[in-house]
């Protein structure tokens, strides 16, 4: 086995961490080295040296740049032993013959070709697995394997071994229902476009025949058969109109699709007139293509849907597993819904809570951010009930459960109406409001143009009703708002900007201020240095420190690793780690502890100041034989280019700092927003208060944070948008998620939604102007329905064309060039 | 002239057994997934590691191009 070797980063003389061959992070914390390769963590390293082993190293061929995700990221240790349980198999997998299972997860890590070469390959990482199949559109994964060899839990380990762990759900993982909606679709248009073909052939002769009479029996043949052809169109392809328009209809109220209700139904009556009536031909040929042009353009609209959801929502919180403390003292994974009033459960730190229970033992320290938006600790002692939806923060706990787990307890906790905040589209509510007036002026010059040809004769009134019916199409109404907005959402996708639902962009385009949050947003938590505060540190004591300090893969660890570069190391004779509190170790005969202030013996009265504000992360105090030495700090950087983004933010719309933090990052924060803007030490509750202020003002405020200690203000705001390292995250407060290095391109993103809400309006107009065209000509006669029914589809498409094509030319224009937008 | 009658019925018939073939294959979810054969056809077929032998081989690797699993 190739020989592993660890170092501390030295930086090149660029100053460039080498990237990891597996992930493409650069190794900044960590470089560890085998067979000449750089890897940035253990994780990597191991996926790694397992794709080498099975020869399966096309993985990193297939795609430019590292397409590996290192599996650390994400909770380590995840206890999948709930998988063991029968019933909880049963609803994860779909199919089961024998011992042989298939199930299909949801893997949102998967990105690239390599990775469904990977998981198509699955077969050759461990005996059992029969195939895997990937559906890339969807990030799903559908594995055939044999149980006996490789249970579901180990099944589940391994896909998380190698960075792609699959994300479980008790819910059904994808509705069955979506899919079939999607397949009866392209049923439908199946059968119209066959329809259309073939009645269009059979209708050669009338088309040629210009004037003269078609011989007797063919054309009965060809009529009736045209007829015939057209019944599936009108039963079958037409149905999702037909039960919309009757829906809207038994509710009272008239939408979109009635209009195009009465126009099918219009079309086909007076084709089966004329044809039994042995008067004309009929429009046969029109109806099958009209019905034809709109199914497709509802299978685009469907894709366009479809092509990029915020697929997570808060069940994705919901607890899938306990810890169940059993009376042997055996600790088990059980699932959640198994647990029944009186059972003892473990809850460790950054665990849920999954259900209303007694604490037994330990200290309580529960953060409920995502229930209130605070994220202070609760503190509470044994004997305190504790209710479901808060988070342990701090050491573990035993509780006794009270009530059983019932999903919808956890859905009403998390579904308060604020986090549901369903503010339909103004431009769609517009539309629909338009429509309903639209149906009955339509209805109304439909009947006056009737009246008024038909002295004309009866064959001409209908002709023209029809006419006037099917022309008068407000479909570009209801697909001008859709389209666009779901292209700007997709499109924004691309750029790293994650919205929960396409309305958000027209929000965005109506904010004139914005609030920024401080840690995790503008800076980059824990990205600087480790800098030493306090007496000076001897050669003896940094030994020791480097010494305790290598045994811990903390972060800050990692980090006062790295500044105590070069020198010895002890063999340590006892470490310990407890996370939220710190390390102690013995070393060389001295008791060393490395951690937080309280742990390490730190009060107030030390001379290093102690800043209560800090985040746990960017401090770690030391204590050698109980005596304090002082503390390493980790300043946190603004992230590189925010400052000029800041800057050009400042000139169009009013900035504002709100941070939790102290004022020491005052000097460089000044200057951007303007001292009167900044406010420190705010709470999540003052952040809350802040926000609801300007929104009640009238103020449309864009409040960004990481999601985490300002849940409420992001749910008091106009939009709400959570900056966040993983974009596989999910804060529910929030409106939408930033990937961190999109934040630079905030005032793209902004014009952007600008400009959609302008592609709406020209579309409206578009519509409008065709409709007015399209009706004056219809009412004078001159338009025949089978060219109204062309028009129609073709207006329907020229609205959506123009929607999405120019939407997708202010994308290019304000967020980048086609090279940066991904496939 | 009255050959038509027949033509028409028949061609009718072969379409109508090509839409037929249609609804089958959407109900079968061939239209399900139309992104993730284009990249699986361009990855390389492994050389199985137990001994084969060339013909086995071979079938091996036409028969990949049938649907799997």
């Amino acid at each position: 086995m190739p020989e592993t070797t660890f170092g501390t980063q030295r930086s090149t003389s660029s100053g460039q961490a080498p990237a990891c061959f597996h992930c493409g992070q650069p190794c900044s914390e960590q470089d560890i080295l085998l067979e000449g390769r750089h890897f940035c963590c253990m994780g990597c390293k191991t996926v790694y040296e397992l794709l080498s082993s099975r020869e399966m190293c096309a993985y990193y061929d297939l795609s430019q740049g590292a397409p590996g995700i290192s599996p650390s990221h994400g909770e380590s240790a995840i206890k999948y032993g709930y998988l063991d349980d029968p019933g909880v198999i049963e609803k994860i997998v779909d199919f089961h013959d024998g011992s042989i299972l298939r199930a299909t997860f949801s893997i949102p890590t998967m990105h690239c070709a390599s990775c469904i070469y990977l998981l198509e390959n699955l077969h050759e990482l461990r005996q059992g697995i029969r195939s895997a199949r990937v559906n890339f559109l969807h990030k799903e994964l559908t594995v055939t394997w044999d149980q006996q060899q490789l249970p579901l839990r180990e099944l589940v380990a391994l896909l998380a071994s190698i960075g792609y762990e699959p994300h479980l759900s008790l819910e059904a993982i994808r509705e069955g229902g979506e899919k079939k909606t999607q397949r009866s679709l392209i049923m439908r248009v199946g059968v119209a476009g066959f329809a259309f073909g073939n009645i269009m052939l059979l209708s050669f002769p009338e088309y040629l025949a210009s004037g003269a009479e078609v011989d007797g029996l063919l054309q009965l043949l060809f009529r009736y058969l045209n007829f015939a052809l057209a019944l599936p169109v009108l039963l079958y392809s037409a149905q999702p109109y037909w039960s919309s328009a009757f829906k809207g209809l038994r509710a009272r109220t008239v939408n979109l699709d009635v209009p195009i209700t009465i126009g099918i139904a219009a079309l086909f009556l007076r084709s089966a007139y004329e044809v039994i009536a042995g008067v004309g031909p009929g429009y046969f040929d029109s109806l099958a293509g009209l019905l034809f042009l709109l199914l497709i353009g509802r299978i685009f609209q469907e894709k366009t849907y479809a092509a990029f959801s915020f697929e997570r929502d808060y069940s994705s919180y919901f607890p899938l597993a306990a810890t169940l403390l059993e009376a042997s003292g055996l600790e088990k994974s059980v699932p959640v819904s198994s647990l029944k009033p009186g059972a003892r459960i473990v809850v460790r730190n950054q665990e849920l809570i999954p259900a209303d229970a007694v604490l037994i033992n330990g200290d309580g320290r529960i953060d409920y951010g995502f229930v209130t938006g605070e994220s202070e600790p609760v503190l509470r002692r044994s004997g305190d009930l504790i209710h479901a939806g808060g988070r342990q923060v701090g050491s573990a706990i035993e509780l006794e459960v009270m009530e059983e787990v019932s999903r919808s307890h956890l859905v009403r906790l998390w579904n308060q109406d604020a986090f549901t905040r369903d503010r339909e589209s103004r431009y769609t509510i517009l539309a629909n409001r338009i429509s309903r007036y639209f149906t009955a002026a339509v209805l109304l010059i439909a009947t006056a143009a009737f009246l008024l040809h038909l002295p004309s004769g009866m064959g001409k009134a209908v002709w023209v009703l029809t006419a006037v019916l099917i022309v008068a199409c407000p479909c570009a109404l209801a697909l001008a708002t859709p389209f666009t907005l779901g292209t700007a959402m997709r499109l924004l996708g691309r750029f790293g900007f994650y919205l929960k639902k396409a309305e958000v962009v027209e929000n965005l385009a109506a904010i004139r201020a914005i609030a920024f949050d401080k840690t995790g947003t503008l800076t980059v938590a824990g990205s600087g240095h480790a800098q030493w505060e306090g007496e000076g540190l001897g050669e003896l004591e940094r030994a020791l420190i480097r010494s305790i300090v290598r045994h811990s893969t903390h972060p800050l660890s990692l980090k006062i690793f790295a500044s105590l570069e070069g020198g010895t190391a002890f063999t340590v004779d006892r470490v310990e780690e407890v996370s939220g509190y710190g390390l102690l170790g013995e070393v060389a005969g001295h008791v060393v502890r490395v951690g937080s202030a309280a742990w390490v013996g730190a009060d107030e009265e030390h001379p290093v100041a102690f800043h209560p504000a800090d985040g746990s992360l960017s401090v770690a105090w030391v204590a050698v034989d109980g005596h304090v030495l002082g503390r390493y700090r980790v300043a946190n950087l603004i992230r590189p280019g925010l400052d000029k983004v800041i800057e050009d933010l400042s000139h169009e719309y009013e900035l504002t700092l709100i941070s939790g933090d102290t004022d020491r990052d005052k000097p460089i924060l000044a200057p951007l927003f303007g001292e009167q803007n900044l406010h420190f030490r705010q709470g999540p509750h003052e952040k809350l208060q802040f926000i609801e202020e300007r929104e009640q003002r009238g103020e449309h405020l864009l409040m960004i944070g990481d999601g985490l200690n300002d849940a409420g203000a992001l749910r008091a705001a106009s939009v709400g948008v959570a900056v966040t390292e993983d974009v596989t995250s999910f804060s529910p407060a929030c409106d939408g998620l930033l990937a961190a290095e999109s934040l630079k391109r905030l005032r793209n993103i902004l014009h952007f939604s600008r400009h959609s809400v302008a592609v709406i309006k020209v579309s409206f107009a578009i519509s409008f102007a065709y409709n007015l065209v399209g009706l004056s000509f219809a009412v004078a006669g001159k338009l025949s329905p089978l060219i109204s029914a062309v028009l129609m589809p073709v207006s329907s498409i020229t609205v959506v064309a123009v929607a999405t094509g120019l939407t997708t030319l202010a994308a290019r224009k304000s967020l980048g060039g086609r090279q940066e937008i991904e496939g | 002239m009255n050959v038509i009658f027949v033509l028409i019925g028949a061609s009718l018939a072969v379409a109508l057994g090509f839409l037929a073939a249609f609804l089958w294959a959407v109900r079968s979810g061939q239209f399900e997934d139309g992104y993730t054969p284009s990249v699986r056809m361009l990855f390389e077929n492994r050389k199985k590691r137990n001994q084969t032998n060339t013909i086995e081989q071979t079938n091996q690797n036409s028969g990949d191009m049938d649907d799997a699993g």
